[in-house]
């Protein structure tokens, strides 16, 4: 069965939490079948450092679907980052439509530290989904050549 | 500034067809300043343009660079060392960079991938709007630092006309009318005087491109 | 005189103006000119033909012009600044008085943006005020823009302008017409007139300035044909103020073209008292066959028969 691989930017201060306590209460059928769930965690310390290019590189090297786990949007301990990585992430979106490649394959969820359930429903439902989708067709697995 | 906007993806993507190997070049002034050929534009426009490729089944390899400008032959020279092992060069500079790869690499393809639309003025953070045209004799003197050659849509010299409305032009909500704004600042500055005297019949032919493209020469300045 | 037109006699004598407008047809049409001229004639001083307005394209002003001349009326041509360059506004000014018009009023034009051409190049070489100068010139210098070359044979021109007492800033509407009769303007048509308040408040200010004794003012006003026309005016229209009352006073009518002709008289009355207003200029658009009747109740007939 397609396992489709997913990378999730977690913020220090909500994503990287939730995402530790949903591994020690082993929650979601996902995270229960643990060997065979494609989940690379990519800690930021604030989800504002996730650039809009971050997002289709992970794309274009193999990722299925990208996941942004931010604070709530009044809690960000550096005051408007959530707000600024939502606006990259809807902007990759466009940038995905225009190429024809599913705008559903990135995601913003805001979530607190303590919230070790809802990353579980989350990275289970994108799953799904992405099973649905089927497999990335725009990925490359050679890398360019010359990059600076 | 120079403003300019990318292309829409499919013409880029139709311009780069016969192509498998290309350099995608930004530039570290203006457009970088429009969010639009800068470094970081360069890196998402590199992604898409390969994803895009990559679903046709024709894998498209992209070197990207981004010098300081590329308006003067110097910094055009940077790319000289790669332009002989590409295709063909997308740049993202504005059509002044464009020209300048063009003359220096005769036999390289140099492609556009932006519009150069307008100068003008950073109002908000990814908001910009048309200020100056290089119109070669500037009356900004006389209209309280306002341009009705860039601003007035059409390019009175003794505006306003009767479409001119509660400060808007009659043919976009959006825009201010100039004159408006022109005599709002020479009230405010004691100058409405200058309102009085007619400003003449304008020299389109040195004050544009009607005779062609304009030189400035500094014999002092040639090496 | 300074062209001896029928508009400039009638204005020098002291008689009161009544002038109004046609627009040319949308193709070639001479029948079009024809039924219009013939619900005019003898009833208006002169007749203003438009030139592409709301940049509609129409058969030229200056062709037109010289059919109503044919047709056996004195027209006023308009010339705007957005289609022609200067080269193309002398050319047609040397045309147009060999082919006998006298009157023109120099207007900005519409943004072409409003018609049905919106690809266009924007011309605008020139602004109203520069042209009302240049037309000036060419009459009383004998030369182009520029005062190098000399002129074969007179350009016998009156020379008019438009002026909007409702648009905005209104404080410098009076200036701006005033900069316009320092140009060479003789004569003003104002855009129609609803607001009677802003309208006085706005000829208080020429009066100020000393434009009622340099330039023939003459009053536009449009009739309202119905509560619908009225409606759309106020809210489409740019630089056109219509009051509520004037709209309420439509909505209730029972006919309301009937009304709109009872404003309209009403107006012209109002108009006359007014002082440094020298006449009526009647944009009937659509409607030339109501003119002779307006020009009847308001007491305007028969129009000066000079030499």
């Amino acid at each position: 069965m397609f396992n489709p691989k997913i990378v999730a930017f977690c913020c220090e201060q909500s994503g990287i939490p939730a995402a530790e306590m949903s591994r020690a209460m082993q929650l979601g059928p996902a995270l229960k079948s643990a060997p065979s769930l494609n989940l690379d965690i990519r800690p930021v310390p604030c989800a504002g450092r996730v650039e809009t290019v971050h997002l289709l590189t992970a794309l274009e090297q193999g990722a299925d679907g990208v996941l942004i786990f931010a604070c709530h949007e009044e809690n960000c301990q550096y005051r408007r980052g959530n707000i600024r990585a939502k606006s990259r992430l809807l902007y990759a979106k466009t940038l995905l439509e225009r190429i024809g490649m599913e705008k559903e394959r990135l995601e913003i969820c805001n979530l607190a530290t303590n919230s070790g359930v809802k990353f579980s429903e989350v990275v289970t439902e994108k799953v799904e989904q992405l099973r649905k989708l089927g497999p990335n067709k725009f990925s490359q697995l050679s890398s360019e050549v010359g990059k600076e | 500034m120079i403003k300019a906007e990318q292309k829409p993806i499919d013409e880029l993507i139709s311009y780069l067809e016969p192509y498998n190997k290309i350099l995608l070049s930004g530039c570290g002034a203006c457009v970088t300043v429009c969010h639009c050929g800068g470094e970081k534009e360069v890196a998402l426009l590199a992604s898409s343009l390969k994803m895009a490729r990559n679903s046709g089944g024709k894998k498209l390899e992209i070197i990207e660079r981004t010098p300081a400008r590329q308006c003067e032959p110097e910094f055009a020279m940077e790319l000289a060392e790669i332009i002989g092992s590409v295709d063909a060069v997308l740049s993202l500079s504005c059509g002044v960079g464009v020209q300048t790869l063009a003359r220096q690499f005769k036999s390289t393809v140099i492609m556009p991938g932006v519009n150069t639309v307008f100068m003008g003025e950073t109002i908000a953070h990814g908001l910009w709007e048309e200020r100056c045209q290089a119109c070669g004799n500037c009356i900004l003197e006389k209209t309280g630092g306002v341009c009705p050659v860039a601003r007035c849509a059409k390019q009175l010299m003794n505006g306003p006309c009767g479409g001119s409305s509660q400060g808007i032009c009659e043919i976009k909500r959006e825009t201010d009318c100039a004159w408006q704004l022109i005599y709002d600042r020479l009230k405010a500055l004691g100058q409405l005087a200058k309102l009085s005297e007619m400003i003449p019949a304008k020299n389109w032919g040195t004050e544009s491109r009607d005779k062609g493209p304009r030189r400035i020469i500094r014999e002092d300045l040639k090496i | 005189m300074k062209a001896g037109s029928n508009l400039e006699k009638v204005l020098s004598a002291g008689h009161f103006a009544l002038t109004s407008e046609l627009g040319p047809p949308k193709g070639n049409d001479v029948g079009v000119i024809q039924k219009k001229v013939d619900f005019l004639r003898g009833n208006v001083d002169a007749v203003n033909v438009t030139d592409n307005q709301t940049a509609i394209v129409r058969m030229s002003s200056i062709a037109a012009c010289s059919f109503v001349i044919k047709m056996g009326m004195e027209p006023v041509m308009q010339m705007v600044c957005r289609d022609r360059n200067r080269i193309a506004m002398q050319s047609d000014i040397f045309g147009a008085t060999a082919l006998g018009i006298r009157n023109i009023i120099c207007l900005t034009g519409d943004h072409h943006m409003f018609g049905n051409q919106v690809n266009a190049k924007n011309v605008h070489d020139l602004d109203s005020v520069q042209l009302i100068d240049m037309v000036r010139n060419m009459r009383d210098n004998h030369t182009l823009l520029g005062g190098e070359d000399k002129i074969e044979g007179d350009i016998d021109m009156f020379i008019g302008g438009a002026a909007n007492p409702f648009a905005d800033p209104f404080e410098f509407r009076a200036l701006r017409a005033a900069k316009k009769a320092a140009a060479g303007m003789d004569f003003i048509q104002t855009q129609c007139i609803y607001d009677m308040n802003r309208f006085r408040e706005w000829m208080k200010m020429m009066r100020d300035l000393g434009v009622h004794e340099k330039v023939h003012i003459l009053a536009g006003i449009t009739p309202m044909k119905s509560a619908g026309m009225a409606r759309y005016m106020a809210k489409n229209v740019s630089g056109i103020i219509i009051p509520d009352a004037l709209i309420d006073r439509m909505s209730k009518a029972q006919k309301g073209a009937d009304e709109g002709i009872k404003i309209c008289v009403e107006q012209i009355q109002e108009l006359r008292e007014i002082e440094g207003v020298h006449g009526i200029h009647l944009m009937a658009i659509e409607w030339e066959h109501m003119v002779g009747r307006i020009a009847e109740e308001a007491g305007l007939l028969p129009r000066p028969q000079l030499a």
